[in-house]
């Protein structure tokens, strides 16, 4: 078999299971291909010899037979996941030489599952970003190119590395998380497919913390079929999380019959924003009209306080960072500052967090710092959460109405240009229109390819399940996918 | 609401973060960028609104009170910039 | 049950230079919770273990770690809340509260500001005078403590040992209903009692399981009743907080020095400043604890970690209904069962211990008050001398009883029984035993007494003149019959024999 690396999680697991294919073979051919793609910036930490012995043990395991899908499936762990062992920096200076003495939970289920660690993947800081350009490691690169430029464009963020990496076949699929959209606006750049689970399927131990109320892991992969596998292989109810869900994970792939014959699909007049690129418009309404000749009827819904979702997201997100990311102080682990003659414990927390925070996650934790002070709780982060209860029921009410899932495009353009729109941070935050009210309301969400643009870019739709209703969701986009039949991958100039 | 060069120190020194005095007035006019965008919340009546606490409804999991964890000094000072004696070290700290 | 009344103490003023000033405090008791893990974390809570080995990931504050809560620690905190008469919360909430220590790992302790989960209760602080003070409590959350920052170790370097990061604590608030030094340390006391009764907090004060915040401000008499009648804090003086104290000397040598303090600077014209202090016992004194332009803003917010703890009314009242009874309710039973003194009960309740021991006494011997003394001058005296506790008592209450019980029979007299007991005590062995091998039961046989009694008038004409002229003197015949029956006779029926023979 030529380009191993190529492979989706369901035909490598189906070859090897076949005996066609090693865990070894596979895992070869992804670390031939990280290595020749340093140009990308995905990997930003790697890890041949862990993943050389898990795939020998991966391969002993599927010989003996009853081999969990994800045996043998070599993937790309996001930086904020803390591995055992291996440096986890969530792309901060901050956690410069850090290397956790645990596993998170996601990453622990796949290891069990004998899933293979390629190495650590690129991020914005502290998942702080939309293109993956505040990461300490420098820029993760977009395989996708405009045209016939040669313009470096972002794979998106906060999961570029993931992203990336994916969409480059360096990997066959990528743990991601989103808490404002990170894992399906790069699914969307990249022309990959990312799932965020509801709120409480993936159990956040072990993932360095952003916002906790909205942070939430998730697969990046290559098709709909992939996102299946590995979110059950992610999912699942775990002790150590308050906030995890008791709840049983179904058999997703099993689900995926690509029946949507009589489900009702809201297309939301609220995400109709004034100045939408043409190209948008046309994929959302594209996207629409194959699910509608898939059996589908389609309903124009509204969800009213959709405009108030960004406003929210920037009280809440900031405010739970400033209070996550007050740890990173310089006593216990990662970065403390060169001390000066006289200097004291204020000077060394002072010192420490400018030098080991980059400017967005700065701005962030301050912003949060501020809405929190004396006198404004109640103005910024309680109302915020009072309206996160109104968007929260606005998705409640056209589900009680028969809504089954909502379309929406899943970015308001196509990647852009690195570089390009760092200036200006409410600009970059715009970014995340389309995705965030899915992470304030808790709901899963998927992102996936269906088209291109005129410069032969991906764009992508995002489809948003009722709670707890992945499967549901993800036969859905199953359908879509097949309607759409995204075929186009990135070419190679790397 | 408009945030002077002040607040931005306070709110430094609160973040503690050390923000350069010349980088003060760029950071105040950041935050005020920002918070006019989030200003928007203000245009809801929310008064009659609980806060969201979870996507539905679930009872916070509780513990029993046994002795699970710890004994591991190593491996809590591994990562330490600085340890000795088993415990953490810090620049002198004045109360 | 019987409920006791107490007048209100006094309220103690302090003379300033220009006049008398009253005082008002309010305390914020932290009691740690007596649970074998974390509030957060399964780490030990076991006092003096290496530094940081009871520490649990998330106690270090370690990246991506999550606190799951200890359903015992919960548990406790709604005992105290219903041994303190108080309302039970059956929502509450978990916030952060937001600041930077070295010993303060994840950058923020989790606490409950908004939603704690006990309300407003009651203690009944009795000043051992007859007065007692109802002070009300304003609410008690659970919180988790901070680590240990030592200073001495190096010139130039703390160090931090994270063992007691995370240890649950109940804050217990008091409303500003205390108004003197002595009243503060026996609120402090009173509080103890009942959490020790409860068993939800050892009371260890030495180790710093039980300590207090102490807020202090002075007043004009007659303000403090304003604020009683308007609940307006605008009529009392700028409340100064002296932190951690875990010794009643302390307490009440920091109030008193502070209370001073604030004196003379509004005497002296000016404000106080609303502020942080710390008692220095070698000095003292108290001392600002942070300088003023870092005014705390601890920015509390929901811990997102957590879902808010909803509780259920029928968990809350199996609680209830396995409450031991509580020290005030103890103290009225044996006053109106045994027919003991105020004071009696008072020392017999201060300890579960004490008042088992005493009831099991009572419960051999059948003579409530004869029990309490002999409990009370006898045993703790003499543990007391041994520096010794009831737990330790070698007598057991079964034995004491049976002294007890032995005086009541006018088998032994009170001076013998003491001897007896001393036997007893020393030397593990039964009382009736001890009587009998070593033959001190009382002489009760009049003939052989009478004997005595002869011989010793036979023997002193002189005196038997002087006690006819003045039966005052009597006594001494007594004395010398005693002496001669090496203390077993009967003292009523010598008194008895020679009043009748002086009288012959």
């Amino acid at each position: 078999m030529s380009e191993l690396n190529k492979l989706t999680i369901a035909d490598a697991r189906d070859a090897l299971r076949k005996g066609d294919v090693t865990s070894v073979e596979l895992t070869e051919a992804c670390l031939t291909a990280i290595d020749a793609a340093d140009a990308l910036g995905a990997f930003v930490h790697k890890t041949p010899q862990i993943a050389m012995e898990r795939a020998s043990a991966a391969d002993a395991r599927i010989k003996a037979g009853d081999a969990p899908d994800m045996c043998g499936v070599p993937v790309g762990i996001k930086d904020l996941f803390c591995t055992e062992g291996v440096a986890s920096q969530a792309a901060s200076r901050i956690l410069e030489g850090f290397k956790p003495e645990y596993e998170s939970t996601v990453s622990g289920k796949l290891k069990d599952d004998g899933a293979v660690m390629l190495g650590k993947l690129n991020m914005d800081e502290f998942a702080m970003g939309s293109s993956n350009e505040t990461s300490v490691y420098g820029n993760a690169i977009n395989p996708w190119r405009a045209g016939n430029g040669e313009t470096e464009l972002t794979p998106g963020g906060s999961s570029g590395g993931s992203a990336s990496a994916v969409s480059a076949d360096l990997c066959l699929a990528a743990t991601g998380t989103d808490t404002g959209g990170s894992i399906r606006q790069p699914a969307a750049f990249t022309g990959i497919v990312g799932l965020k689970p509801t709120y409480g399927r993936c159990s956040r131990w072990g993932i360095v913390a952003f916002a906790s109320s909205l942070d939430q892991a998730g697969p990046m992969t290559k098709t709909v079929r992939d996102a299946a596998i590995m979110g059950r292989a992610m999912m699942g109810h775990d002790a150590k999380d308050s906030t995890s869900a008791d709840l049983a994970v179904p058999d997703f792939e099993a689900m995926l019959t690509g029946d949507i014959k009589g489900k009702v699909i809201g297309i939301p007049k609220e995400y109709r924003m004034d100045g939408m690129p043409e190209e948008i418009e046309t994929l959302w309404s594209d996207g629409a009209a194959m699910l509608k000749d898939a059996g589908a009827e389609l309903r124009d819904i509204s969800l009213p306080h959709t405009k108030y979702a960004l406003p929210a997201y920037y009280v809440v997100a900031p405010a739970e960072a400033s209070s996550n990311l007050a740890r990173y102080d310089g006593v216990r682990f990662g970065h403390r500052a060169q001390m000066a003659a006289g200097d004291g414990i204020t000077e060394m927390y002072e010192k420490t967090r400018a030098e080991g925070f980059g400017p967005e996650v700065r701005r962030r934790v301050m912003i949060g710092t501020y809405v929190l002070s004396a006198g404004f709780y109640d103005a910024y982060y309680n109302r915020a959460r009072k309206v996160r209860a109104l968007i929260k029921k606005d998705f409640e009410d056209v589900f009680a109405a028969g809504i089954d899932q909502i379309l929406t495009p899943a970015t308001p353009s196509a990647a852009f240009e690195l570089g390009k729109e760092v200036s200006d941070p409410v600009e970059m935050y715009l970014n995340d229109v389309f995705t965030v009210t899915v992470n304030l309301a808790g709901l899963p969400g998927i992102a996936l390819p269906t088209g291109v643009n005129a410069d032969g870019l991906p764009l992508g739709l995002q489809l948003i399940g009722r709670p707890w209703e992945e499967g549901d969701l993800l036969n859905t986009a199953y359908a879509l996918e097949e309607a759409a039949g995204f075929v186009a991958k990135p070419a190679k100039w790397w | 609401m408009s945030i002077d060069t002040a607040t931005a120190a306070r709110v430094a020194k609160l973040a503690r973060i050390k923000v350069e005095k010349e980088d003060l007035p760029a950071l105040a006019e950041e935050f005020n960028a920002i918070l006019g965008f989030i200003e928007q919340l203000g245009e809801l009546d929310v008064d009659d609104v609980e806060p969201m606490t979870s996507v539905t409804p679930m009872r916070l999991p509780r513990r029993v009170d046994e002795i699970t964890d710890g004994n591991q000094q190593e491996k809590v000072l591994a990562n330490a910039p600085d340890a000795r004696e088993g415990f953490f070290a810090v620049p002198k700290v004045v109360e | 049950m019987l409920d006791l009344t107490y007048e209100t103490p006094k309220v103690k003023t302090i003379a300033g230079a220009k006049q008398d000033w009253e005082l008002v405090i309010g305390m914020e008791v932290h009691a740690q919770v007596s649970s074998n893990s974390k509030l957060f974390s399964g780490a030990s809570t076991t006092f003096g273990a290496e530094p940081n080995s009871n520490v649990a990931f998330v106690d270090a504050g370690m990246p991506g770690m999550l606190p799951v809560i200890n359903e015992f620690c919960v548990e406790q905190a709604v005992r105290t809340g219903l041994g303190l008469k108080a309302e039970i919360n059956l929502f509450s909430a978990f916030d952060r509260k937001n600041y930077f220590y070295p010993d303060l790992p994840q950058g923020y302790q989790i606490s409950q500001l908004y939603h704690p989960i006990v309300g407003e209760g009651e203690v009944l602080v009795e000043m051992g005078d007859g007065t007692a003070r109802l002070v009300r409590i304003e609410r008690i959350h659970l919180e988790q403590d901070a680590g240990k920052s030592i200073h001495d170790m190096d010139p130039h370097m703390s160090f931090v040992d994270l063992n007691r990061t995370g240890v649950a604590l109940m804050e217990i608030v008091s409303r500003p209903d205390i108004r003197g030094p002595e009243e503060a340390a026996a609120y402090v006391v009173k509080l103890r009692q009942i959490l020790r009764y409860l068993g939800t907090c050892d009371g260890n004060m030495q180790n710093g399981n039980l300590r207090a915040d102490v807020n202090v401000s002075i007043c004009q008499p007659g303000a403090y009743e304003r604020y009683r009648e308007t609940g307006d804090f605008g009529h009392l003086g700028t409340r100064c907080e002296i932190k951690n104290m875990n010794s009643m000397r302390f307490i009440q040598a920091a109030i008193d020095v502070e209370a001073k303090r604030q004196i003379k600077i509004v005497e002296g014209g000016g404000a106080v400043d609303q502020e942080t202090r710390l008692y220095d016992p070698d000095k003292n004194e108290t001392r600002s604890m942070r300088s003023k332009e870092e005014a705390h803003d601890y920015r509390y917010f929901p811990c997102p970690d957590l879902l808010p703890l909803n509780i259920e009314q029928d968990w809350v009242d199996g609680i209830a209904e396995n409450l031991p009874e509580l020290p005030d309710a103890k103290k009225a039973r044996f006053i109106s069962e045994f027919g003991l003194s105020d004071y009696d009960a008072s020392v017999l309740t201060a300890e579960t211990r004490d008042a088992e021991f005493f009831e099991a006494v009572v419960g051999g011997a059948g003579d409530g008050k004869l029990a309490a003394n002999w409990v009370i001058n006898e045993l703790f005296g003499r543990l007391k001398k041994d520096d010794a506790s009831i737990k330790d008592s070698p007598i057991s209450p079964a034995r004491l009883a049976q002294i007890i019980k032995l005086i009541k029979a006018d088998t032994i007299s009170g001076k013998i029984a003491k001897d007896v007991f001393e036997i007893a005590y020393t030397q593990d062995r039964d009382p009736d035993e001890i009587v009998e091998t070593e033959g001190m039961k009382q002489v009760t046989d009049t003939g052989a007494i009478e004997a005595a009694v002869n011989e010793i008038i036979a023997a002193n004409p002189a005196q038997v003149e002087k006690a006819k002229a003045n039966p005052k003197l009597a006594g001494w015949f007594v004395g010398q019959v005693m002496k001669a029956t090496g203390g077993k006779a009967n003292p009523k029926a010598v008194n008895e024999l020679v009043a009748k023979k002086l009288a012959d």
